[in-house]
């Protein structure tokens, strides 16, 4: 599903003296079947942002479109079901979300409150079970006796199985360790390759962004700084120091050995590229040197 | 959520703020006294006349007030209507069936008792509204330091107190994360009837009571590993000092209690 954006402003407590602007008029559009990475600091308005999608928070003003879905100040909650099936959100910390007493029951809990019957709901919660990499043999356990990292694989089944065709993922590898995260970006990325899920990720892992991303929005103090591919976001390393943004680590890498004689183009952004273009260069040299 | 007022602290800078919460305590008691001295035209008018002043110098908009009440309402009608309709026979009876008697007695009573409500209801919000929940706590403790002769744990309650309303903002922002997450997989709050809504709530109850049980564990685990011990005397960060302020504030309620002493009708 495409997004699009038309000067969304958003006030939390509008017309308090608590008022505050967490977004001010943003504008983008991300094709269908995008993958679009939100960075920038604690309280740029990320989190906010991608509340928007799924209408959690509606614009104070301007206009969100998600394929033939519209929304705007005037929205009503009763026109917002249908999209919410279609768009998943996996929270900071999902693992709060679980409530049932089995892992089945609870992965199932989405689907059935969009209609589909418990038999196809519980059959669906195996299957999505096995997705995330855990044995189906855990479904008739309490969720609560799992480890967190196994708490989190749970929620983000009972998010998919929504079976949604946007997944919004907000910081989805906090706190996990480095096994654990790289295999939840692998899942994640498989399901953008094989069921072409539009996939929209907060996170502060700039690694993540430059292996998995394809497009990147940049946000400071509530306004969309930047919006482009990676490489044209993350081209310019000296502009994101200057905004305090980190720069992956294979392109900081890459500056430093710039300093050393190597010459990128473009600069590369992950370890494979950084190791293709360091080994195309020394192919070269060598052939120089003999 | 955002629509409930009562309770919740609004962070400016007025006369009314910088009361020491003492002060404000015990001059809410003190104003609730005087709501049930007076008892008629005159001393109501005293007290409207002071609650407004009082509203006026604490620069908060007489909006939040009356939102303040609309979630009361449905008490403050009920009670009025009780009061209306079933007060002891007196004066003039206007109306009169099986039961029910709707006399002048009734009438002037349940008129005192809806502005009875009113006053003390805007009168405690603008308690809260002024004053942060930790002072209110830090006050409460300083007013109940008597207590310790008779061995009331008055520094352990006061923790409790700051600790309970230390954590309302905290569960309360966990309460949306876990709706914001519930309603993303489709659970409709607030929607349906009783039942369907009473069944809405289990999603929402279970994860918040198991977050706050594992928040509570942290905390007195970090509490313990800084060396918190229950009972022994505790110094405080925060002073408080009994200003000139609140020495003028209590003459003028105290004027205000002559008065209405004068005025009442014995």
């Amino acid at each position: 599903m495409a997004i699009s954006f038309e000067h969304v402003t958003f006030t939390y407590q509008a017309g308090t003296p608590m008022a505050q602007t967490a977004l001010e008029d943003v504008s983008f559009n991300l094709p269908d079947h995008g993958y679009l990475a939100i960075i920038g600091h604690t309280g740029s308005g990320k989190s906010t942002l991608v509340q928007q999608i799924n209408a959690l928070l509606k614009p104070t003003s301007g206009t969100i479109k998600i394929d033939d879905f519209t929304i705007t100040p005037d929205t009503t909650n009763a026109d917002l079901k249908p999209l919410r099936q279609h768009v998943g959100m996996v929270f900071q910390f999902p693992e709060s979300q679980l409530f049932e007493e089995t892992i089945r029951k609870d992965i199932a809990f989405g689907p059935q409150n969009f209609g589909m019957s418990p038999e196809d709901a519980n059959e669906l919660a195996d299957q999505m079970l096995t997705t995330v990499g855990l044995d189906t043999s855990y479904a008739e356990r309490s969720p609560f006796e799992l480890s967190g990292g196994q708490m989190r694989r749970v929620a983000i089944a009972g998010v998919l199985a929504m079976r949604p065709k946007v997944l919004i993922l907000d910081e989805p590898t906090a706190g996990l360790d480095p096994q654990g995260r790289q295999e939840m970006m692998d899942l994640f990325e498989q399901l953008h390759r094989e069921q072409g899920l539009t996939i929209v990720l907060v996170t502060h892992q700039m690694e993540d962004v430059a292996e998995y991303a394809e497009q990147v929005a940049i946000m400071r103090e509530g306004r969309l700084v930047k919006f482009g591919d990676v490489q044209e976001a993350f081209g310019d390393p000296d502009w994101l120091l200057a905004n305090q943004l980190d720069v992956p680590r294979a392109a900081q890498f890459a500056q430093q050995l710039a300093k050393r004689g190597f010459q990128w183009q473009p600069l590369p952004l992950t370890a494979d590229q950084l190791a293709e273009q360091i080994a195309e260069q020394w192919r070269k040299r060598g052939t120089d040197h003999v | 959520m955002s629509n409930f007022i009562f309770g919740r602290y609004l962070p400016l800078n007025s006369v009314v703020h910088r009361l020491d919460p003492r002060a404000k305590l015990m001059l809410s008691f003190f104003y609730i006294v005087l709501v049930f001295m007076a008892n008629n035209l005159v001393t109501y008018g005293i007290l409207i006349v002071f609650t407004l002043a009082a509203i006026f110098a604490s620069k908060i908009s007489l909006g939040f007030f009356l939102k303040g009440i609309r979630p009361l309402l449905w008490l403050i009608v009920f009670t009025v209507v009780l009061q209306l309709l079933f007060s002891p026979a007196g004066g003039h009876v206007y109306f009169h069936w099986a039961f029910i008697n709707i006399t002048q007695y009734g009438v002037v009573n349940s008129g005192y008792i809806f502005i009875r409500f009113l006053l003390i209801i805007m009168m405690s919000t603008l308690l809260t509204l002024s004053t942060q929940p930790l002072d209110i706590a830090t006050g409460l403790s300083s007013l109940m330091k008597p207590l310790r002769w008779v061995h009331v744990p008055v520094d352990t309650l006061a923790m409790m107190l700051s600790i309970a309303l230390r954590f309302v903002p905290t569960l309360m922002d966990e309460a949306t994360k876990i709706m914001n997450a519930q309603r993303a997989r489709g659970v409709d709050f607030g929607e349906g009837g009783l039942f369907k809504q009473a069944k809405s709530l289990i999603p929402l109850m279970v994860p918040l009571f198991m977050s706050a049980f594992n928040r509570a564990e942290d905390l007195s685990t970090a509490m313990e590993a800084r060396g918190y011990q229950d009972s022994e005397h505790r110094s405080q960060y925060r002073i408080l000092t009994w200003q000139k302020r609140d020495t003028v504030t209590w003459i003028i309620f105290i004027i205000g209690f002559a008065a209405i002493l004068a005025f009442r009708r014995w």
